[in-house]
């Protein structure tokens, strides 16, 4: 059966999968916030190529994320048609100049270059976080992964109620099939034959004992912790949680060098826009 | 003399969601070194006097507590489930909804880091424990992916990783299969010994805890301790089936035969039974007894051909697989953990679809049949009741397959009523189904099958869990069904007293294919598949050989004998 969730962590023998867990969800938060926060263009071209060369050095397999990936295009595809049709003139307002490309000044559906620069750099910014979100969760032995949100401050309560919950996501979706077979023995037909209401109410159907043995499954395992002493004291400390190495440090180093060049930029250009149409 | 480590005086207990205590007047002491099995039907308090030893109770579960528990100078009223877990260490029932960890070296690292020991120490104390408990292959792995002895290993592992001196078992039978339960039995009398334990073991399936020496025998009914004795003296007095539980079987053959138990010695020990002039009792019992032809069933009901099922092509679960069901016929499937019985049933009701071959039912091929139209005919009860239940009542439970193929209102409540009856759930028709155990919840789906008047019905361990008095009751059911309504029945099964004394056709699956198909008497005194299908020899064998009996020839006797006295 295939066990595997939507993105999968494989030993793929890299200096990614050296890296200690932490380091990567670190460099991905930080990276993150700063591409998120800056419009310079310059700047998320340079952390785009650097993403994306990180990306080939990670040895992922553009077939083993096709899926997910072609999903966030759908959506960063959607999201930029519906920042146009909700707010066609913001680039302009950002930019202060207009450029127009097509249509008149006056239409509301107007197209100018501020908007298309605009929307260039919200594009980039998807670009540049999607290989780094990738490579932290396809790196990141899944048994390190509670260790590392405990290691930048979330309590290790949270950190591994997530990490259970990933652990189970197998489990009740073999729970999921073996009920709803189970459900169609019976007599609802959940087949492609039955309309989509049929459908729904048979999904109804599932939901109810799925919920019920989902809570004894919560039961059990929160009672086997508890009897190993899970939430004994205020900190835990982890098996499989890696010691910062110099690689660690190199990593953080570099992330906090790009960083640093954000934040001086926005000194630079006065804000968090790069402004090319003001000379 | 040593204090007991373990000391209940006057103890009571109540849940605070019951009216009634669960536990009254406890007086138990359990003393360093020993090793004791508290047995007893369901509901008679074993499982919450479990969870008063490792501080469940009145942590988890509050109620109202009186009288006196300590347990190794820790009053259980005042300690915490984390003090207590230092001195008591329990392995669950269910070893898969109990790991923690994603790996096996990080499941039994668990309660380490919860101590925040460093990462040196547990790599230490995990080593050391890997090496006693045989899993030094096995730490990168799922503790999902292991066989369920290797699972029980791992719990242990993960509880003596503690250095904790009581050792707590709820159920550790419960699901392994007979081979598996046999050397995990001989592993922890093992461990009693090397790690210095006082192991606390809750079971009801007593002859296969007695496989190894048990100090002390403790029987509970009713919240109440009726027995607490060494095994030998309990097993003499015959207290076991009026106590709600199953004695062993070598003991029942000593009783048909006439022994007087008062002139035996070591009775709860099949190997060191001495009894006076046993072998001549025996044979003359056997000679007395002859064997009634059995029924034959010439019906072909249902023909698998040649099948062959696999998730992927290199690894292929059923191959060319080939049986006739008959019409009529009470079949147990059984084989190792993992060998495709539950496949084989979701081949036959449409739940898997297999790569070739034919089923036909009654005639008809069943190629062309969704899961929908299969069921009509074959009814598939899962082990797990919860699994099946999406009603909140059980007279709408057992009304909606017939609601669903549209019948007439006046005729589905005519019929439901009739199946509530005969499952002997009618007096709770307007009942919720929460309110009901977990017998009577499998009763709910056995009539919401049975509703649908299918022509055969397959089980899935359909005693699990279950004592001896709803054991009986329930396979009394199944076979009145079989009886009377020829209804062909196959159960899927670990148990090899349900397959001996309930069935009359085993077929014994393994490597994909069937390994051997014969009576089950014939089946469990064949050394051979006993041996690759992980079953266990029963006491019954190992006592026909001592005393010179042919074995197939003694346990179809003792079958026979047994089903006419019941």
């Amino acid at each position: 059966m295939n066990n595997q969730l939507l993105i999968g962590y494989d030993d793929r023998h890299t200096f990614l999968n050296r890296l200690s867990g932490s380091t990567k969800l670190l460099c991905f938060v930080g990276l993150s916030i700063i591409g998120m926060m800056t419009y310079d263009t310059r700047y998320l071209i340079g952390i785009m190529i650097f993403s994306l060369i990180v990306f080939h050095f990670s040895k992922i397999k553009y077939r083993d994320v096709k899926f997910v990936v072609n999903v966030i295009i759908g959506f960063s595809v959607l999201n930029l048609v519906m920042v146009y049709v909700f707010a066609p003139h913001y680039g302009v307002s950002i930019y202060g100049t207009e450029h127009l490309l097509l249509g008149s000044a006056n239409h509301y559906f107007n197209l100018t270059t501020e908007q298309l620069f605009y929307e260039f750099n919200l594009l980039l910014k998807y670009t540049f976080a999607v290989p780094l979100a990738l490579i932290f969760l396809m790196t990141t032995n899944p048994s390190e992964f509670a260790a590392s949100l405990n290691k930048i401050g979330i309590s290790y309560r949270v950190s591994y109620s997530v990490a259970i919950a990933l652990r189970y996501i197998p489990d009740v979706q073999n729970d999921y099939r073996t009920i709803s077979l189970a459900q169609q023995a019976r007599g609802f037909e959940m087949s492609k034959k039955a309309n989509f209401m049929t459908r729904i109410r048979g999904g109804v159907q599932i939901l109810l004992p799925l919920i019920f043995s989902s809570l004894d499954r919560i039961e059990v395992i929160s009672q086997a912790m508890e009897l190993r002493r899970f939430g004994k004291g205020k900190k835990r400390t982890w098996y499989m949680a890696q010691k910062f190495q110099r690689n660690d440090y190199l990593a953080l180093a570099i992330v906090a060098l790009l960083i640093i060049i954000g934040i001086a930029l926005f000194k630079v250009n006065g804000g968090r826009f790069w402004n090319p149409f003001k000379i | 003399m040593t204090a007991p480590l373990i000391s209940f005086k006057d103890f009571s207990f109540q849940y605070n969601s019951q009216t009634e205590p669960t536990l009254r007047h406890l007086n138990l002491d359990i003393y360093p070194g020993e090793k004791v099995l508290i047995a007893g039907p369901s509901g008679s308090g074993k499982s919450t006097l479990g969870r008063c030893l490792n501080g469940l109770i009145p942590q988890s579960y509050p109620g109202k507590l009186t009288g006196q528990a300590v347990i190794n100078g820790h009053d259980i009223s005042h300690s915490s489930i984390f003090e207590l877990s230092m001195d008591v260490g329990t392995v669950l029932q269910d070893p898969d909804s109990q790991f923690v960890g994603l790996t096996v070296v990080e499941d039994m690292a668990f309660s380490l880091e919860n101590d925040q020991q460093t990462q040196p120490a547990m790599q230490q104390a995990t080593a050391k424990w890997a090496q006693t408990l045989d899993l030094n292959q096995l730490l990168t792995h799922r503790p999902q992916e292991l066989s369920g002895g290797q699972k029980q290993r791992v719990s242990m592992a993960g509880v003596l990783i503690d250095n904790s001196k009581i050792l707590l078992f709820d159920e550790p039978l419960a699901s392994l299969d007979p081979a598996s339960g046999k050397a995990s039995m001989a592993l922890i009398d093992q461990l009693t010994h090397t790690e210095d334990l006082t192991v606390v073991i809750i079971e009801h399936r007593i002859e296969d805890v007695l496989q190894q020496p048990i100090d002390r025998l403790i029987v509970m009914q009713d919240g109440a301790i009726v027995a607490n004795d060494r095994p030998e003296t309990i097993l003499r007095q015959s207290l076991m089936a009026q106590l709600g539980l199953r004695e062993p079987l070598y003991l029942s053959a000593l009783k048909l035969a006439g022994v007087d138990l008062d002139d035996c010695t070591h009775l709860d020990s099949l190997a060191a039974l001495t009894v006076p002039n046993l072998t001549t009792t025996l044979q003359q019992w056997t000679a007395g007894v002859t064997l009634n032809t059995p029924t034959v069933h010439a019906d072909p009901l249902l023909q698998i051909t040649d099948l062959n099922f696999g998730y992927s092509p290199d690894k292929p679960i059923i191959k060319d697989l080939s049986v006739t069901l008959n019409r009529g016929e009470m079949i147990s499937l059984v084989g190792q953990n993992g060998t495709g019985k539950s496949t084989l049933s979701n081949l036959i009701t449409g739940f898997l679809t297999p790569q070739s071959g034919a089923l036909t039912f009654n005639g008809k091929s069943l190629a062309d049949q969704s899961v929908k139209e299969r069921a009509d005919h074959i009814g598939y009860i899962l082990q797990d009741p919860n699994q099946m239940l999406s009603k909140t009542l059980i007279y709408d439970e057992v009304a909606a397959g017939l609601t669903l193929r549209g019948v007439a209102a006046d005729e589905i409540e005519e019929r439901v009523l009739a199946t509530l009856k005969v499952c002997g759930l009618y007096e709770f028709r307007h009942w919720p189904i929460s309110a009901l155990s977990f017998g009577q919840k499998k009763r709910v789906t056995i009539a919401a099958i049975l509703v649908l008047r299918p022509e055969m019905i397959i089980l899935d361990e359909p005693t699990a869990g279950q004592d001896l008095q709803h054991y009986t009751e329930m396979m009394n059911f199944l076979t009145q069904l079989n009886r009377d309504q020829a209804i062909t029945i196959m159960l899927i099964t670990h148990d090899m007293h349900l397959m001996l004394e309930y069935t009359d056709r085993t077929i014994v699956l393994g490597g994909g294919n069937i390994l051997m198909d014969a009576a089950p008497a014939d089946v469990l005194t064949n050394e051979t598949i006993i041996d690759q299908a992980s079953l266990a020899k029963t006491s019954l064998y190992t006592l026909a050989e001592q005393h010179q009996l042919n074995p197939t020839e003694f346990v179809a006797k003792f079958v026979q004998a047994e089903r006419e006295a019941r």
